[in-house]
């Protein structure tokens, strides 16, 4: 054996090839996440996430493919791997006419936890949630961050090593987003694994390292600086002119990849060296390009418009 | 400009607990207005009085020009909304479904089947009438719901966290069609939990406990709430150093963001090169520190409470 190696990755896709039906779910979708690391899967709705989640929780039969956690098959890995992995799933089972508290003495004798145990944990995931002051509430009476709070705190009563999540953050406002986000952040800090998985593309940035996944397949993994300084296009918002005809102008430029709406002006991605072309397009019709910094929603657009190209 | 909706001190109370505390707002006919705010804000409570569904306690509000609590049956007849929980049909076709929608506002015969032919070109939908709708992608089928929802020719569309989860292209093909639509002088009230669907808003209102705590364009409100001077470090081995600068003066905000940092700053207090050389000593790495911009969230944050306020505000 190698003396020197390159550590496994704590979690890693290879290849993973899933159909439904007719739905082609995961299409050799790889990708890898590593010890003590914030990953994120982000990508839209049918991108892949959940299945590839699943997969790597044990809970699906590939029909191609490998998924390992801490390098065993997670179907294979039994009571040992099953201990050292946490799932919060899109639809998990609180039992809602059970209390804060109740929930997680239930789950802490699923986990066969030690009275002693159970209560010290259950007292520090109260606290680093903050659910302290409803302990005693119940799960049906909660706001949705808090109800997905709670859940997380049931998925960390085993103290897992990997914790994965899947959407956590979707149909939840802001606040409890950012709540959301400082606890992983804490749980990394920690020594844990997280792999998160999003449709939001503004989150990808939040990570660590991401994996950019389109279509059951992996479309560009790294960390979020380096994949933004790799976009090949350029972002710019448009300023000025009557805005039916710089649409018009701008709809029949190739240069121009994608265009939205930003409050009243335009944002546009413009191929890397097309500028000068749209600039002239546009000038004439009283507006200007004012360069913007281009976000993984632009990262993601410019990637699908080169591959359909 | 006309105005397409006028809240005037609008209040809602449910027993002694006040959901909506004295909102007055105007959005102007064709305007595309973002409405945020936490979940429990009050945001819904005021769509629902909005569209007639609920009566105020207390103030008033016009929505195309018909008073929402002595006449809510207009309302609801010069109004359309599509939520993304909003329940399409799926087991029925796209026409069908079309068809049901029209029946409940009123349409029939030749007009419906005219009128269904128009909201098909006018959403680039032509084609899919005999699909199943539950077959759809979900960016199509959520074109289907908006088709549903402005079959009547509603001047006022509500859209209810209209594009969470779908896919960025047809994100942005959704969106170019509201703008369209707001062109044609639709106006177009939105709510969203998130950000950078906000972005695509002209203006945008703020609500927390019940009041509305912000009104103004995107960039007005980064401008009065975020007066803090935004700073982005990356490097390695930031989210242990990052205690060696929490609590400092001038510090307002260390928030990890990715491997990286998010810092606010007292503007002038904190140049990237003082905030470079504490991280260094601190024991980070490949320390660079660069000038950022403030978001939406920033915003929000502060505007909620969650953050700490502005100390003028606006």
């Amino acid at each position: 054996m190698g003396a020197v190696a390159e550590p496994a990755p704590v979690l890693e896709a290879r290849g993973l090839r899933k159909r439904f039906g007719e739905v082609e779910a995961l299409r050799g979708l790889s990708f890898g996440a590593r010890e003590g690391e914030l990953y994120g899967l982000v990508g839209p709705d049918g991108a892949g996430k959940t299945t590839a989640i699943r997969a790597l929780a044990g809970l699906l039969v590939l029909d191609g493919g490998e998924a390992r956690v801490l390098g065993a098959d997670p179907r294979r890995g039994g009571a040992a791997l099953r201990e050292s992995l946490g799932l919060m799933p899109q639809q998990y089972s609180l039992y809602r006419d059970l209390s804060v508290a109740e929930n997680l003495r239930f789950f802490s004798r699923l986990y066969c936890l030690p009275r002693a145990v159970a209560a010290e944990r259950t007292a520090r995931l109260l606290h680093l949630t903050r659910l302290e002051r409803f302990a005693d509430r119940r799960a049906d009476q909660l706001s949705g961050g808090m109800y997905k709070k709670l859940a997380l705190a049931c998925a960390l009563l085993h103290q897992p090593r990997v914790l994965m999540l899947d959407e956590p953050t979707n149909g939840v406002d802001p606040v409890s987003r950012r709540e959301l986000w400082a606890l992983l952040h804490e749980f990394v800090q920690g020594g844990m694994t997280v792999l998160i998985s999003t449709p939001y593309m503004d989150e990808a940035e939040r990570c660590a390292r991401v994996g950019l996944v389109h279509g059951g397949r992996l479309l560009l993994e790294g960390t979020p600086r380096a994949l933004l300084q790799g976009f090949e296009d350029e972002a710019f918002e448009v300023v000025g002119g009557a805005r039916d005809a710089v649409d018009a102008a701008l709809s029949r430029l190739p240069e121009v990849r994608a265009a939205s709406p930003a409050g009243a002006r335009l944002r546009i991605d413009v191929v890397r060296g097309g500028r000068d072309r749209v600039e002239a397009a546009v000038a004439p019709l009283g507006a200007a390009l004012v360069p913007a910094q281009p976000g993984f929603e632009d990262l993601f657009l410019s990637r699908i418009g080169r591959e359909s190209a | 400009m006309s105005t397409a909706i006028r809240a005037v001190e609008l209040t809602r109370r449910f027993g002694d607990f006040t959901a909506v505390n004295r909102v007055s707002f105007e959005v102007e006919e064709g305007e595309v207005f973002g409405y945020l705010g936490a979940n429990g804000a009050g945001k819904s409570t005021t769509i629902r009085m909005l569209c007639g569904l609920l009566a105020p306690s207390s103030g008033e509000a016009t929505v195309a020009g018909h008073d929402v609590g002595a006449h809510p049956a207009s309302v609801k007849s010069s109004i359309g909304y599509m939520s993304q929980k909003f329940s399409l049909y799926l087991d029925l076709p796209v026409g069908e479904n079309l068809e049901f929608f029209g029946g409940a506002y009123g349409l029939s015969g030749r007009e419906l089947r005219a009128r269904i032919g128009e909201v098909l070109d006018r959403l680039e939908l032509r084609g899919l009438e005999r699909s199943p709708t539950g077959a759809l992608p979900g960016g199509l089928r959520q074109r289907v719901a908006l088709a549903g929802a402005i079959l009547h020719r509603p001047r006022v569309v509500f859209l209810d966290e209209p594009t969470a989860g779908v896919d960025p292209v047809a994100r942005r093909h959704f969106w170019r069609l509201i703008r369209e639509m707001s062109g044609e002088g639709t106006t177009v009230f939105v709510t969203t939990h998130y950000l950078d669907e906000a972005e695509y808003c002209r203006r945008i209102g703020l609500m927390a406990d019940g009041r509305l705590v912000a009104l103004d364009t995107p960039a007005a409100l980064k401008r009065a709430w975020v007066p803090e001077q935004v700073l982005v470090a990356h490097g390695r081995g930031l989210l242990g150093a990052a205690a060696a600068l929490a609590g400092r003066p001038g510090v307002v905000a260390v928030e990890p963001f990715g491997a990286g940092l998010h810092l606010r700053v007292a503007p002038g207090r904190w140049e990237p090169a003082a905030v470079e050389a504490v991280l260094r000593e601190a024991g980070a790495a490949e320390v660079a520190v660069e000038t950022g911009e403030a978001t939406l969230e920033d915003v929000f944050l502060a505007a909620s409470g969650a953050a700490p306020a502005p100390e003028e505000g606006p």
